[in-house]
């Protein structure tokens, strides 16, 4: 079998991010919608912007964080590179260019999901329909990742592929943690002390957690408690650690099948966020800075990303490298 | 009869279905017998659906806005062309023997140039063409294979009989969807398929793999073969992707390949891979910055020298372009008696080449009865027919004929056959073509059938795609 094109790691690696950040942004607004009708309300919606660093492009377009702004700037507008309709797109651009590596089924799937999504109008996403069509998205998100374990070869792109879900996943986890949990904790006074439990519902439901954490924690819930479960749970599929060890995982049997030489410098990171995560307690963490522990990791993340470019997708080296605001990431980075 | 056809009325046309004024083609008659149980209703809804699925499927072509990209189908219609056995193997020995002729007549013009010194053709209609390469002057190509695909264009006057209309031995298209037409005929009408032997399509991409190993580089036994297309945003990507995966080969873009020591490499997550055979879906002029055209972005530099080395396979070779001129077409009949010393199978339709004084002045005298042809042209595109054309049209024409004859050939008006269709909801006759595909890597194989491209507009000609043409399933009976 002939070696992966470096073009096609790349695209593969980022539809597989695309597909997770959709999967991701749809669990984020219905449960926002579900859960925001109190009198933190419109705080909630504006934490979404925040959470994709988005405030600079959102206030361009849009004069307050309402819920109907928030929700079409996510849902529908193409001109935000974060949107679920834009991120659709990209995967589905990236798909058509990938149709000679991915199954059919892959692809007829996306195609028509994209269309669906391509053909929706504000109408559709009232607030009052919100949760019905984030449901449909997230399904047809997972109709996408059976498909993907029911029919992609497993080859090198198929470990590309995984990659980029679990490093996106990863990524999510700490852009919900760290958002939430500042905007639940609105002064260091209060780091602790006990708060409207059922926004802590809402930042597990986010993550599809909820149930798991009641699995580990069957009494009571402290915000700690919550952060640790999504930093540090390894059995819980949406969490930071199961989620870098997984990417970490992919990459270094992809190595070693493939006999593939780039990698070690992705490794390298990869040892550092583990070992940070073996070092740590959630307790420590937060003792510390939550913020600077999961900016921490998105930039490792980041760094990552830059090393698979210049290892696998063919990037230049760092010193031919452009101004650092467009390094290595040549798709849709959400910045750090 | 009853059914789908029971209103079908073909005219003064020959009719794929039924044969010449009545029931006369007892080859499709199973099919007809099938298509009369079917009522119009169903057959139009389950036209819809077969539509729908195409579109979902992704086998569509792009039309990029400035705004927006839409996604395309060629419109399919449902009731298919049916070929009796002695029909194709007819065509099909036609075909081969064209393509034969064709490819010795790019080795000689790009060799010894015998059919230039022995006055068949002359030469500065070759050696003046836009797509003659005198960078292949003396370069060896394996087995004489300069076109090892080739689309060629037949059309059935009014009495059946084939002829030929146009040769295109650059790239030509339109394969992916005889295929998925086939695929997409069995799904949705089994009970039109069932029991009729029909031959296979599906082993075109083993066929053209096979091909593209034959020419590769001499002591390659088991090349790497690559697909070379111009990118997402080429109208033809589907068909792209589509024979990359029949021949299980990386689709790959100019970008991704690199010439280093005359050697032709893609960037793989590995490193560098060897490339030996490029299936290349890039006009000549944009292959090579270094040898054609410099704001090329498409191509690979350096590739010209590697393919002169020897390092590397083009299929189908530079400057084939040469046989698709409509003049030099003008000449075919006579190249295939001076190399094959055989009268052509197909035969040409009557061609005036205007750059002749007499032929010009035969079609400025003829003008409302002669459809008028750019000689350098592709896609239905500066076509004048002149039974249809208004008088404004017609000055137009005439004052280019008189302004640049040799950029012209005319043709007298063929009564292109008819095939029933399915259009807003009734069965009409609209004209087809045929466009057979044959492979050539050291032999000659044809797909049997082909791209039968039908115009969908009542009464109009011109069945390129470009112009609202469509196509059709066509079945070669076994």
């Amino acid at each position: 079998m002939a070696r992966l094109l470096a073009r096609f790691a790349e695209e593969i690696f980022w539809l597989a991010r695309y597909m997770e950040r959709v999967e991701n942004l749809a669990r984020i607004l219905d449960v926002n919608e579900t859960f925001s009708r109190d009198a933190r309300g419109s705080q909630n919606w504006l934490s979404i912007v925040q959470l994709h660093a988005d405030e600079k492009r959102f206030f361009e377009r849009h004069q307050a964080a309402t819920p109907a702004a928030v929700i079409h700037y996510y849902v529908l507008d193409t001109e935000n590179p974060t949107s679920i309709a834009a991120s659709l797109k990209y995967a589905r651009e990236n798909a058509r260019t990938l149709r000679p590596l991915i199954s059919t089924e892959m692809w007829s799937h996306l195609n028509v999901f994209h269309g669906q999504v391509k053909a929706l109008e504000p109408s559709d996403i009232t607030r009052s329909q919100l949760s019905r069509l984030c449901s449909r998205i997230k399904e047809s998100c997972q109709t996408h990742a059976g498909i993907v374990e029911g029919t992609f070869y497993r080859d090198e792109g198929w470990s590309f592929y995984n990659i980029g879900k679990m490093i996106e996943r990863a990524d999510q986890t700490t852009r919900l943690l760290d958002i939430k949990y500042h905007l639940l904790l609105p002064s260091e006074s209060d780091v602790g002390s006990p708060l409207d439990i059922s926004q802590w519902n809402a930042v597990l439901r986010s993550a599809a957690g909820y149930h798991a954490f009641r699995r580990v924690y069957p009494r009571g819930m402290d915000p700690g408690a919550v952060a640790g479960f999504l930093l540090f749970n390894l059995s819980f599929p949406r969490s930071f650690a199961g989620s870098a060890v997984a990417a970490e995982h992919s990459l270094t049997q992809m190595k070693s099948r493939y006999n593939l030489k780039g990698g070690n410098h992705a490794l390298e990171l990869f040892d550092e966020i583990r070992s940070a995560l073996g070092t740590y307690t959630i307790e420590d963490v937060l003792r510390s800075g939550l913020h600077e522990f999961l900016d921490y990791m998105q930039r490792q993340l980041i760094l990552v990303t830059d090393e698979l470019g210049r290892d696998f997708f063919g990037h230049e080296r760092a010193a031919e490298l452009p101004p650092p605001a467009q390094v290595g990431q040549s798709q849709v980075q959400v910045s750090a | 009869m009853t059914g789908v056809l029971s209103a079908y009325e073909a005219g003064a046309f020959f009719c794929e279905m039924i044969g010449l004024g009545g029931d006369t083609a007892e080859h499709t008659r199973g099919v007809r017998e099938r298509l009369a149980g079917l009522d119009l209703a169903a057959l139009q809804r389950r036209a819809e659906d077969a539509e729908r699925e195409l579109y979902n499927l992704g086998i569509t072509f792009t039309v990029y806005s400035e705004k927006d990209a839409i996604d395309r189908i060629l419109p399919f219609d449902v009731i298919p062309r049916v070929l009796s056995r002695a029909d194709w193997a007819h065509l099909e020995a036609g075909v081969i023997q064209r393509v034969t002729a064709l490819n010795l007549f790019l080795g000689d013009v790009y060799g010894a140039g015998h059919v230039l010194r022995d006055g068949i053709i002359p030469a500065e209609l070759v050696l003046g063409n836009a797509n003659y390469r005198p960078e292949m002057k003396g370069l060896k190509i394996a087995h004489g294979t300069y076109v090892s695909i080739c689309g060629i264009d037949v059309v059935r006057d009014e009495t059946g009989a084939f002829m030929v209309l146009e040769d295109n031995a650059r790239t030509p298209s339109g394969v992916s969807y005889v295929i998925e037409n086939r695929n997409m005929m069995l799904r949705a009408f089994p009970d039109l398929t069932s029991d009729i032997a029909i031959r296979p399509v599906d082993n075109y991409g083993p066929k053209l793999a096979e091909a593209m190993t034959a020419i590769a580089p001499a002591g390659i036994d088991d090349p790497s073969i690559v697909l070379l297309s111009p990118g997402t945003y080429n109208s033809a990507y589907f068909e792209h992707i589509f024979l990359a995966r029949e021949m299980g080969v990386p689709l790959v873009e100019g970008r991704d390949l690199v010439v280093i020591d005359d050697r032709v490499w893609m960037k793989t997550t590995g490193g560098l891979a060897r490339v030996d055979v490029i299936y290349r879906r890039i006009n000549d002029d944009f292959l090579d910055p270094e040898a054609f055209r410099p704001d090329s972005t498409l191509g690979v530099p350096g590739l010209m020298r590697a393919y002169a080395k020897g390092n590397v396979a083009l299929a189908n070779a530079v400057g084939t372009g040469v046989c698709d001129d409509k003049a030099v077409y003008a000449y075919m009949p006579r190249i295939i008696r001076y190399y094959l010393g055989e009268d052509p199978i197909l035969p040409n339709v009557q061609t005036n080449i205007c750059r002749e004084a007499d032929a010009l002045a035969y079609t400025l005298d003829h003008l409302t009865e002669l459809v008028v042809k750019p000689v350098g042209e592709a896609g239905g595109y500066g076509i004048t027919v002149g039974p249809k054309a208004s008088k404004e049209e017609l000055d137009l024409c005439r004052a280019q004929l008189i302004a640049d004859p040799a950029n012209y050939i005319s043709q007298p008006t063929i009564q292109l056959s008819v095939c029933p269709t399915l259009v807003d909801g009734a069965v009409e006759p609209r004209h087809v073509d045929l466009r057979p595909f044959a492979i050539t890597g050291d032999k000659t194989w044809v797909l049997p059938g082909g791209l039968s491209r039908v115009a969908l507009r009542r009464g109009s000609l011109i069945v390129n795609s470009s112009q609202g043409g469509g196509s059709k399933d066509t079945w070669v009976l076994a």
